[in-house]
């Protein structure tokens, strides 16, 4: 009866099946382990832009200190990176080599745009050499607001992220 | 010659041995801007700054804003920094409008302006010592800018922008028992502080990476125009805090500090120094301070300046801060132009640079005391 | 009208200065005694104020004032170089401010030096005639200073090595930023 089920005609369909029945059991707890594994080590890019990096690096400190989140201090090499923290204003200059670093990183890759500036020009909104918000060259995760954030403020939003990765389908 | 290189690395032309090399935007050693380097092996042929990456067109702004609206945006360039970069400001527009501001008032300056000075220089020297390596000298300095981060927190309102300064005085007055808990922390830092000397600036590690590596002599440190602790560092007692005192800066025993070599050492010891007398500063203006008074003087709305000119200075972390203010009987200024020490100390690099191994541009080019936001502008 | 109204203020202000410490103005003024003795009609000195001193001059003769400031006055770096649109006087000003770090009596004092060059309605900055001669070879530490002026007001400085763009994006082909006929979004 078994031979009589896989013929050459059906065994693509029957594999295929297989296949789905299997996705079905091992995607789900492989997805979460891999997701797991993302997002107790966020390694974010050494780029800074303006000046919300001085509480980036504060938050890097001793009393803030990120790492205890996962999320680990901004040096290495942008091939290891898969976190990109838009600190503070993008100018005309700085965007394209913004959008540079960003391809550059391998998949997959999480954009927290941190400051006033990067969501909306904040203060410069009117000033003729800052883009609007960096919505328009990356695809942002998530929007830490303030002008700079707070050391926390941003700690929370790192936190935000990496629930947000948490209940993501892992690719 | 025939291996095609990637961009970035390109050879000036086949069979030779000259090299360039992009460091920055994104470079652990380069800040928010970009140095363009032409390397023989190891040794720097040519250097040349490109900065320009927070060109935010704050003297464009300006030219849009009103005298108190001005205030925010103006001390962005260093938010670190952000009593001293708005005191020039400060000082210029109460000479256009003819203010005289409070005595009690003028001390609480100085003492915010000198708080902020040791906030900028200790995060500079975290990262200072974090560009050689030596990571104590990130993790400290850090930990022990949030004690005077917390000082100023308590006077202001805010942890970096504080907007404190306002023409006529300063924003509110100090909160109750500010001075004791300022002496006590200014007195714990002081004693932190010299326990940098013993970890880092005895360091034969730093003095081995440091010393006798771009030397910028008195000649052409005076020459080059720059300033601040470059210009001490290279022996030439300059500091306009003692040249020309602002506020109460006359009252108060203010002491230079000149080192001799011009070396990175020198210009990395310095600022250190500087710290030291910023809390000799502080307890000397908290012991003069008046204890009550007025803070600020009523100011109309929309205050005009006549058909003038004033051209401010200070001394800040980085060194002497200009703001020429040029007034045509308007609500905004005329023209505003701000003389940033970063950007006058930039003119260095590629002298400095020249000759010099590779490995030791970190060294160079953090010692400048360089901030790229506030010379971008 | 306003003209006397500043100078009243200058008198104003000086004489505030003069019952606190009654030497101070005096030193500005030998200052630019000298300058006008050595210069007559070449040069006009705008004001002396405590610590200020400014003297505007043709930009014929910027380059003879400036060698006179610097040997002569001992003078030896710039603190920043101003360009101000004026449309109005169909003009750009260009403001030296001098400073010096050998002479110690001059550590208060701030001299401006002050130039001004035509100013063309369509800009074409390095081709036009918006230009002015350099002081880099006088004052070696004006050379980033004018080359930001030059990107920002589009004033060419004859006998600068490198009058490239600066702080601006490699991109940029708009007016000059700083020109008053250049305005921001939503102004």
């Amino acid at each position: 009866m078994f031979k009589d089920l896989i013929t050459p005609q059906t065994a693509n369909t029957f594999i295929g099946k297989l296949g789905d029945i299997l996705v079905k059991a091992i995607d789900q707890p492989l997805g979460y382990a891999i997701n797991w594994g993302r997002l107790w080590s966020l390694w974010p890019v050494h780029i800074e832009t303006a000046c919300c990096s001085v509480e980036f690096g504060a938050a890097s400190s001793p009393r803030y200190d990120v790492e205890r989140f996962g999320i680990i201090e901004a040096f290495g090499s942008l091939r290891q990176c898969d976190l990109v923290v838009v600190q503070g204003t993008i100018t005309r200059k700085m965007a394209p080599r913004l959008r540079l670093v960003y391809d550059q990183m391998p998949e997959p890759k999480y954009v927290i745009a941190m400051g006033a500036c990067a969501i909306t020009g904040g203060l410069y909104f009117d000033s003729y050499n800052v883009l609007p918000g960096i919505d328009g060259i990356l695809p942002v995760d998530v929007y830490v607001p303030g002008c700079p954030p707070r050391p926390e403020t941003l700690i929370q939003g790192c936190i935000l992220l990496q629930e947000k990765i948490k209940n993501m389908k892992a690719r | 010659m025939t291996a095609k290189l990637p961009p970035g690395l390109q050879l000036e032309k086949e069979d030779d041995k000259i090299m360039t090399l992009n460091v920055g935007p994104q470079h652990p050693g380069s800040g928010h801007m970009r140095l363009i380097i032409k390397v023989d092996g190891d040794f720097i042929v040519s250097c040349d700054p490109d900065p320009g990456y927070v060109h935010r067109g704050e003297e464009k702004m300006a030219e849009y804003r009103n005298y108190i609206t001005n205030i925010p945006h103006l001390e962005r360039p260093v938010i670190h920094d952000s009593c001293n970069i708005l005191y020039p400001y400060v000082l210029g527009v109460e000479e256009l409008l003819g203010l005289e501001v409070p005595e009690r008032a003028k001390y609480i300056r100085v003492i915010a302006a000198e708080l902020n000075r040791i906030v900028y220089t200790l995060y500079w020297l975290g990262i200072y010592g974090i560009f050689l390596g030596h990571s104590t000298m990130f993790m400290w300095p850090m930990g022990d800018r949030e004690l005077a981060i917390d000082l100023l927190e308590k006077l202001t309102g805010a942890r970096v922008t504080h907007s404190y300064f306002v023409p006529g005085g300063i924003r509110n007055d100090a909160p109750a028992n500010f001075e004791d808990v300022c002496i006590r922390q200014v007195n714990y830092l002081e004693k932190r502080l010299r326990t940098y000397g013993d970890i880092f600036y005895d360091n034969p590690i730093l003095i081995a990476r440091t010393e006798n590596t771009g030397i910028l002599t008195r000649e052409d440190a005076i020459r080059l125009g720059t300033t601040g602790t470059v210009l001490r560092a290279s022996g030439v007692d300059f500091d306009i805090r003692t040249k020309e005192p602002y506020d109460v800066y006359d009252e108060l025993d203010v002491h230079t500090n000149v080192l001799k070599n011009g070396d990175s050492y020198d210009r990395s010891k310095t600022p250190w120094l500087d710290m030291l007398e910023s809390c000799n500063i502080i307890r000397q203006a908290l012991e003069k301070m008046p204890k009550s008074g007025s803070v600020r003087v009523k100011l109309k709305p929309n205050p005009k300046g006549g058909d003038d000119e004033v051209y401010k200075r200070v001394e800040s972390g980085r060194g002497s801060l200009g703001t020429y203010i040029v007034s045509r009987s308007k609500p905004e200024p005329y023209r505003l132009k701000m003389s940033v020490g970063s950007f006058r100390n930039l003119i260095c690099l590629p002298y400095l640079l020249k000759g010099e191994k590779l490995g030791n541009m970190p060294a160079v080019y953090w010692s400048l005391n360089y901030w790229p936001v506030e010379a971008d502008r | 009208m306003s003209d006397t109204d500043s100078r009243k203020q200058e008198e104003t202000e000086t004489k505030l200065v003069v019952e606190k410490q009654d030497d101070l103005p005096k030193f500005e003024k030998e200052q630019s005694n000298k300058i006008t003795e050595k210069f007559g009609s070449k040069t006009e000195i705008a004001f002396v104020k405590p610590d200020r001193v400014r003297v505007n001059v043709k930009k014929e003769d910027i380059l003879e004032v400036a060698s006179f400031i610097r040997d002569e006055l001992h003078y030896d770096h710039a603190e920043s170089v101003t360009g101000i649109d004026f449309p109005t006087d169909k003009e750009i000003e260009v403001v030296y401010h001098l400073g010096s770090y050998t002479d110690p009596k001059l550590g208060r004092q701030v001299l401006s030096l002050a130039t001004r060059a035509p100013r063309e309605d369509v800009p074409n900055p390095g081709n036009d005639s918006t230009r002015l001669p350099s002081l880099r070879d006088i004052f070696y530490s004006v050379e980033f200073h004018e080359r930001e002026c030059f990107e920002m007001l589009g004033v060419f400085f004859e006998g600068h090595p490198d009058n490239r763009r600066l702080l601006l994006p490699e991109d940029w082909a708009d007016l000059p930023p700083l020109r008053k006929d250049f305005k921001i979004k939503g102004r």
